[in-house]
């Protein structure tokens, strides 16, 4: 992409003639499926990727008229030219669906507890919302997390400007367009019905091209680093854009009944579509919320506390234990169903062996204070960040523990299940992203500070609470239902009929809600406090890089 | 360990560092954490104990059995087994016996509604309510209000087959849609539902035409709702005259109900359920209050 001619010779880049010819053959050819489509469900999806097609071809244009002759540099001055629009923009959207993702969570919870708040209306029932949540808060709000991190991360840890002038956009704003298309599929009752993976095979194309394109942004940039050696945080987000790509195009091989209509079938069939789903949605777990967020933790926990990573030993360690252990453990989704037993046993061993391997991480994590655990009492983000480790290390005990047949026979299908997912989407994923992002804003924006620490501290003592809320009652309610469904009575017949079990989840619920209300409650005073740093924080007073050379040199 | 490294030492610690440095983050040279290389190796010759005793790992044509033999079908089998000779001999007792009987012998009719209330739990009250209550459209069990009667062979029958079910030895017959069909016209309708509310005392309006009303009465709804709105369970037509709606009292439920007929339909249990499960369900319907003798 780095054709541009000499200083007063302007012509387009062959990448961005490219991908305008690529981008009106697609806006037409939405036009035809639009007009031809099945349903109308369907055509809107087929309008919106030629409105997006037709705009992405005038922003092509547009920016080539707007640009110098020449693309940005790689160096200015021997220091790296860094890209960090993309960084920007993934950085917003993260903090826009987050907010979006925990508001829906509330009110699914709510309709759990007070069953009349679906209104009835199949647009928010609790079916069409589930989804909306999962997907909000872990591709939308977490994927973004993800990929201006790892955008972030991976320039400043190779000391090297992105690969690709048109490509990085392409992968910010091609994904969150996905996130649309399959945020509005849900509403509209478009899904393939397997969870986590609900959007359709268009919309699963279309993130196949943004993640390929992800994948060679993101190796391209650390072939093109200046340190010798691969940081640590590199080598778990290759293993996360890696990893999702084979899972993604696994459990999404499906054949579509026609182009002109959004259903599909997939290939698997009967149990092996099961194990397949969940070799798929434990991974998932495994390398979109696990290994993707250890890579932010490995960046973000040292930098803020100016501390060495504990152990590199460790580091090598439990990476390769993590990610050759972790692929085996979906089976445990399928204890005591109609999977061979040979096949649950694999599910079960694997992940108790996946035990220290994952404390690996959270030993990292933590010890790397050692030296800085007075920063615990000043800095609120740093705080965040590590009882996010903390919960890591909880939930990741919790996991093997539940995998383990007879807990499981308990736990299975219960709240515990949904209580366990909580401590590390709530616990661990997003507070290391809501510590990601407070460390973000005001280096991006070339900031002194954050707005407001009390707010940072505001934050995190209100969606502290409430993420114990939400644990310790999704404990107690799992527990008790879990309870409830195996009681017999002295004569051998079943002690509560299932409607009895679900009456008596009901205060569980209401107390789930309140503590989902207060993390939607911190989640805007994060908002807040990102527009207030953006628009009124104090400017860094030199426009000084931070530092661009190692302070020390290793001595090899 | 090798010291691959012989990086500068960090003076907080006096640990040695790799030497590494990205953008001003090192790392330090720490060993593995014994307690947790031990724990790690732990797992591991549990988990291999583990394929050693239990079914594990996939064959070309079958899979290693493991030492112990265990299988989850066996498992199931073993626990439903265990579970059957716990009911035994009362399970038998109750199959022989009639309902009767059943009722006549404390220990055989205790268990019987002990195991009327869970299988009532699990198949009838997502309709009935749980507590057997009923709610609109279906029929309370609680009272003595029945539509096809409530001696312990004629629940037995609704429970069996069902009305308006797919069997054939259900219960037939339904409220035709007079209104929809052009039987009846609106002001018909609307002078026998006033009529209709002033069978079982409920208040009229002073405007309402009774007499109109009692003329329509006779001449449709009489046949099979008696001359005075007593019901007939042949044809599972309520009683009328008394305090119980299934679909409401108010007149526009019942100008509804004529207009576009009704029709509930009961599933029949009979295949779905073994004949001592029907049986204990029937014993534990009848007891919840409004059993008849006859």
């Amino acid at each position: 992409m780095a054709y541009a001619a000499a200083a007063p010779h302007k012509s387009m880049t062959l990448g961005e003639a490219g991908s305008a010819i690529a981008f009106a053959a697609l806006a037409l050819l939405s036009i035809i499926i639009a007009a031809k489509a099945y349903t109308p469900e369907y055509a809107f999806h087929a309008y919106l990727f030629a409105a997006g097609s037709v705009a992405a071809v005038f922003a092509i244009v547009n920016r080539y008229y707007e640009r110098p002759a020449e693309l940005p540099p790689l160096t200015i001055d021997g220091k790296p030219n860094y890209n960090m629009g993309p960084v920007k923009f993934g950085t917003i959207a993260s903090v826009f669906w987050g907010i979006a993702g925990f508001t829906i969570g509330l009110l699914i919870a709510l309709q759990l507890a007070f069953p009349a708040l679906n209104f009835d209306t199949a647009w928010l029932s609790f079916g069409r919302m589930r989804p909306l949540h999962t997907s909000a808060v872990i591709f939308a709000f977490g994927g973004n997390v993800l990929i201006a991190s790892s955008f972030y991360v991976v320039q400043r840890t190779c000391r090297a400007r992105l690969v690709g002038d048109l490509t990085p956009w392409f992968v910010v704003l091609g994904y969150n367009f996905f996130i649309v298309i399959a945020g509005t599929g849900y509403l509209l009752g478009i899904t393939q019905g397997k969870e986590y993976a609900e959007p359709e095979w268009y919309a699963d194309l279309w993130l196949t091209v943004v993640w390929v394109a992800y994948f060679l942004v993101f190796l391209g940039t650390i072939m093109r680093r200046k340190e010798q050696h691969i940081y640590v945080a590199n080598w778990f987000y290759i293993a996360f854009i890696l990893t999702i790509a084979v899972l993604h195009l696994g459990n999404n091989a499906t054949i579509p009944v026609s182009i002109f209509s959004p259903k599909s079938y997939i290939v698997w069939s009967g149990v092996q579509d099961a194990l397949v789903q969940w070799w798929y949605g434990h991974n998932a777990v495994g390398f979109f919320l696990t290994a993707g967020f250890l890579a932010i933790m490995y960046y973000f926990i040292p930098k803020r506390a100016e501390r060495p990573v504990y152990s590199y030993r460790l580091s090598i360690i439990h990476f390769w234990a993590l990610i050759f252990l972790y692929i085996w453990a979906g089976p445990h989704h399928l204890h005591y169903t109609a999977l061979p037993d040979w096949a649950q046993t694999l599910g079960m061993t694997f992940s108790i062996m996946l035990w220290m391997p994952s404390w690996g991480g959270m030993i990292n994590g933590l010890m790397t204070l050692s030296g800085a655990w007075d920063k615990l009492r000043t800095d609120p983000v740093l705080r965040m960040m590590v009882v996010s480790v903390a919960f890591y290390g909880m939930s990741t005990f919790e996991g093997p523990l539940m995998s383990v047949k007879a807990v499981n026979s308990l736990s299975h299908y219960t709240d515990w299940t949904i209580g366990h997912v909580h401590s590390g989407a709530l616990g661990w994923v997003a507070y290391i992203s809501f510590g990601a992002l407070y460390c973000l804003v005001p280096w991006l924006w070339n900031k002194e500070r954050l707005y407001s620490m009390k707010a940072v501290s505001w934050h995190f003592w209100i969606s502290t609470l409430g993420i114990v809320l939400y644990i310790s009652s999704m404990w107690v309610a799992g527990i008790l239902q879990g309870l409830m469904w195996r009681a017999y009575t002295a004569l051998g017949f079943l002690e509560y009929s299932f409607i009895e079990t679900v009456e008596a989840m009901h205060p569980f619920y209401v107390i789930r809600a309140l503590g989902g209300a207060l993390f939607v409650a911190g989640s805007l005073i994060m908002a807040w406090n990102v527009w207030k740093t953006i628009t009124a924080g104090e400017d860094v007073r030199e426009q000084l890089p931070q530092a661009t050379q190692p302070v020390l040199v290793a001595a090899e | 360990m090798a010291h691959e490294t012989q990086g500068p030492v960090d003076s907080v610690t006096g640990v040695t560092m790799t030497g590494h440095s990205w953008d001003d983050i090192q790392e330090l040279n720490n060993p593995l954490p014994r307690w947790w290389l031990r724990t790690f190796y732990a797992t591991i010759i549990w988990a291999v104990a583990y394929f050693v005793a239990y079914p594990a790992w996939p064959l070309v044509s079958s899979y290693t059995k493991g030492v112990l033999g265990w299988q989850s079908r066996e498992a199931v089998e073993v626990d439903l087994a265990a579970l059957k000779t716990q009911r035994s001999g009362m399970t038998a007792k109750l199959a022989e016996a009639s309902l009767e009987d059943i009722r006549q012998n404390p220990e055989v009719f205790s268990f019987a509604l002990a195991q009327g209330k869970a299988a009532f739990g699990d198949n009838c009250a997502p309709c009935h309510g749980a507590g057997g209550g009923g709610a609109k459209g279906y029929p309370n069990l609680n009272d003595d209000d029945w539509l096809w009667g409530g001696s312990l062979a004629q629940v037995e029958q609704t429970i069996r087959h069902g009305a308006r079910s797919t069997s054939d030895e259900g219960h037939q017959g339904s409220m035709p849609a007079f209104g929809r069909d052009g039987l009846l016209q609106r002001e018909q309708i609307s002078h026998v539902a006033d009529y209709v509310r002033s069978l079982s005392g409920l208040p009229v309006d002073k405007a309402a035409k009774l007499d109109e009303g009692a003329k329509v009465y006779a001449e449709n709804c009489a046949a099979c709702h008696g001359d005075t709105g007593l019901g007939n369970m042949e044809t599972g037509a309520p009683n009328l005259s008394d305090k119980i709606w299934l679909f409401g009292s108010d007149k526009a439920a019942i100008v509804e109900g004529l207009t576009n007929g009704r029709g509930g339909v009961m599933p029949a249990w009979h295949g779905r359920l073994d004949d001592t499960t029907i049986k204990a369900l029937t014993l534990y319907v009848h007891s919840l209050g409004g059993g008849q003798q006859q």
